[in-house]
């Protein structure tokens, strides 16, 4: 019977042929926790096992408040640290987990289970990446395996000619514009077509990191060429495999979606699905208080880079903070060599160390009320970063550092 | 009484990640809606229910969400639709979590649920609905959560999850 990606994928860790809607037991290649997801898991695990199952599998990264920013996060952190020497299990600290995952863990055709909402992400590579919460990846831990249920598959097939100030992030805005926050709940997503072939994998890590706000199980993208260049450059060429979906194979939906037309998106508050065009809200110029590039979803050098060609010519705009933070290790030691780290320290930026930072609020950025924030993340939700009262938008690297040099919302430097 | 929520509330809503950072079940009570429904905390009584729109428990995976509802003693949460990780994290936790419109119910009203016939009612026998829970969220709720569940049983339960609809 034909299958999608998602189908084969999940069969082949089964050892058996699945069907859309069936319950199996998976046992995932990776199983991934993070300082704050890890710390619930701790109790959890104790009720049910002494000892992980599948040491190896486990990776757990400190990212969401790291180093420390106060007493209670050192505290869950040393936690999971003792928790770690016990089980023997690493701790990694160099960046964000998703894109430690995807640097250094994931290949197509794995299955990657993740207590973060956005383990998606590591679709970009071929691979099913489920997102799950604290209890789940405790039982994972401590037995190897996971219950799901085989989801339905929307291919969304991108198509058109794209302008050259159009970025992945501007189409994933646009596409939860059209399916809303719940519009793939429960279900995967498969981004095909001419423009996502040849987007490099930096770009479909953000089109897979944003199909988790559209509630999407997991998002994946068949491996090519881009997928092997991309690993072989991490020098892990012999993970690359071809993974596709057969061609007959059934979806529950299939979306054309044409970027030819598309413009700069911005989403305004308090939701990521809340979209429009920048251009229809640059006349109310909208002051801006705090610019993030950064995250998950674009914090890659290839991000840095965006911004760099826009901001090192120029000057920030006055009362500006402007705020960057490579996603990991790698990428903040690619940005020093090419001499962007330096460029954004003399522009008065400030450059933190690699990890989540400002996105979700709990250190490095944290907005103050009534504050206006323009972030490269993936969520603008009420509170998220910081003050309940301050207002998030999200837009792509390059709108974001047109706004940090003009100091308000707009796609123009005039 | 009844907590009404509108669409897309999202795990941030329900617990902000600046309170987030603690292990103490019994202090998420505090944490509850603070910024959002900050009269929640103040108020919430063990057997309120919570009725809510689409969507409900989107965004992060943070367990405290479920967590602190449960901390509060919420009956049950019966909203139009719910997030995925949210819907497993109350698998796991024995948190009953039933997909059904019931935004007509009013805050004031008295509800009577019986998982046996799967109906809830308001006491002053107006309305009733008929629900349709599925086995899985059953199962785990009269054995206290999944976690509870495999606790009780060992791990190997899990494969009869196999058998669950
Ligand atoms: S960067 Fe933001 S969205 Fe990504 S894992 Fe960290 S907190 Fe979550």
């Amino acid at each position: 019977m034909a299958q999608t990606i998602v189908e084969k994928i999940i069969s082949n860790n089964v050892g058996y042929q699945v069907r859309v809607g069936n319950y199996v037991l998976v046992e995932p290649d990776i199983i991934m926790a993070h300082d704050t997801t890890c710390a619930w898991a701790l109790s959890p695990f104790k009720k049910i096992a002494k000892r992980v199952a599948v040491r190896d599998k486990i990776v757990i990264v400190f990212d969401h408040a790291y180093p420390s920013p106060n007493v209670q996060a050192a505290n869950l952190q040393s936690e999971i640290r003792e928790f770690a020497r016990e089980q023997n299990i690493p701790i990694i600290t160099d960046g964000i987990c998703h894109q430690i995952l995807v640097e250094r863990y994931v290949r197509p055709g794995c299955f990657v289970l993740g207590a973060d909402s956005h383990t998606p992400t590591s679709g970009a590579l071929g691979a099913v990446a489920v997102g799950v919460g604290s209890s789940d990846i405790a039982i994972a831990m401590a037995t190897g395996k996971c219950w799901i249920r085989v989801p339905q598959t929307i291919k969304i097939n991108i198509t058109g000619k794209r302008r050259k100030n159009i970025f992945a992030k501007d189409v994933i805005l646009s596409i939860a514009r059209l399916l809303k926050s719940d519009g793939a709940n429960h279900r995967a997503i498969e981004f095909v077509g001419p423009i996502v072939e040849k987007m490099d994998v930096a770009e479909r890590l953000t089109l897979t990191n944003m199909a988790a706000e559209l509630g999407a199980k997991c998002a994946i993208v068949a491996s090519d060429a881009q997928t092997e260049a991309y690993l072989n450059n991490q020098g892990r060429g012999a993970d690359y495999s071809l993974i596709k979906s057969d061609t007959d194979a059934f979806y529950e939906r299939v979306i054309d979606f044409d970027v030819s037309e598309m413009v700069p998106q911005v989403a305004i508050p308090h939701q990521v699905d809340t979209v429009v065009d920048v251009q229809e809200i640059a006349q109310q110029r909208i002051k801006v208080d705090q610019v993030f590039i950064g995250s998950c979803t674009n914090g890659r050098i290839e991000d840095l880079e965006v911004a760099y060609k826009i901001l090192h010519t120029n000057k920030l705009a006055d009362n500006i903070r402007l705020i960057i933070t490579p996603a990991s290790n790698a990428v903040y030691c690619e940005a020093l060599r090419r001499g962007y780290l330096q460029s954004f320290m003399e522009l008065g930026a400030i450059v933190t160390s690699p990890g989540c930072g400002a996105c979700l609020g709990r250190h490095g950025g944290i907005l103050a009320d009534g504050e206006v924030c323009v972030a490269t993340s993936n969520r603008n939700f009420q509170g998220r970063m910081g003050s309940a009262k301050a207002s998030v938008y999200l837009v792509s690297p390059e709108i974001a550092a047109k706004i940090a040099l003009t100091g308000y919302i707009t796609d123009t430097l005039l | 009484m009844n907590w009404k929520f509108a669409d897309n509330i999202n795990t941030d809503l329900i617990t902000p990640g600046r309170y987030n950072l603690l292990l103490d079940f019994d202090k998420l009570k505090d944490i509850a809606f603070i910024e959002y429904r900050p009269e929640f905390r103040g108020s919430v009584q063990c057997g309120d229910y919570i009725i809510a729109g689409n969507n409900f428990g989107s965004g992060s995976s943070r367990e405290t969400a479920v967590l602190a509802l449960k901390a509060c003693g919420i009956k049950a949460i019966v909203a139009k639709s719910f997030a995925r990780i949210f819907y497993r994290n109350c698998l796991a936790n024995g948190v009953l979590a039933i997909e059904h419109d019931c935004t007509r119910i009013a805050c004031e009203v008295n509800l009577t649920l019986d998982i046996d016939t799967q109906t809830l009612c308001d006491n002053e026998g107006n309305e009733s609905y008929h629900l349709h829970i599925p086995e899985i969220m059953l199962v785990s709720y009269m054995h206290g959560g999944l976690l509870e569940l495999l606790a009780n049983y060992g791990v190997d339960a899990l494969n009869d999850i196999y058998s669950f609809k």
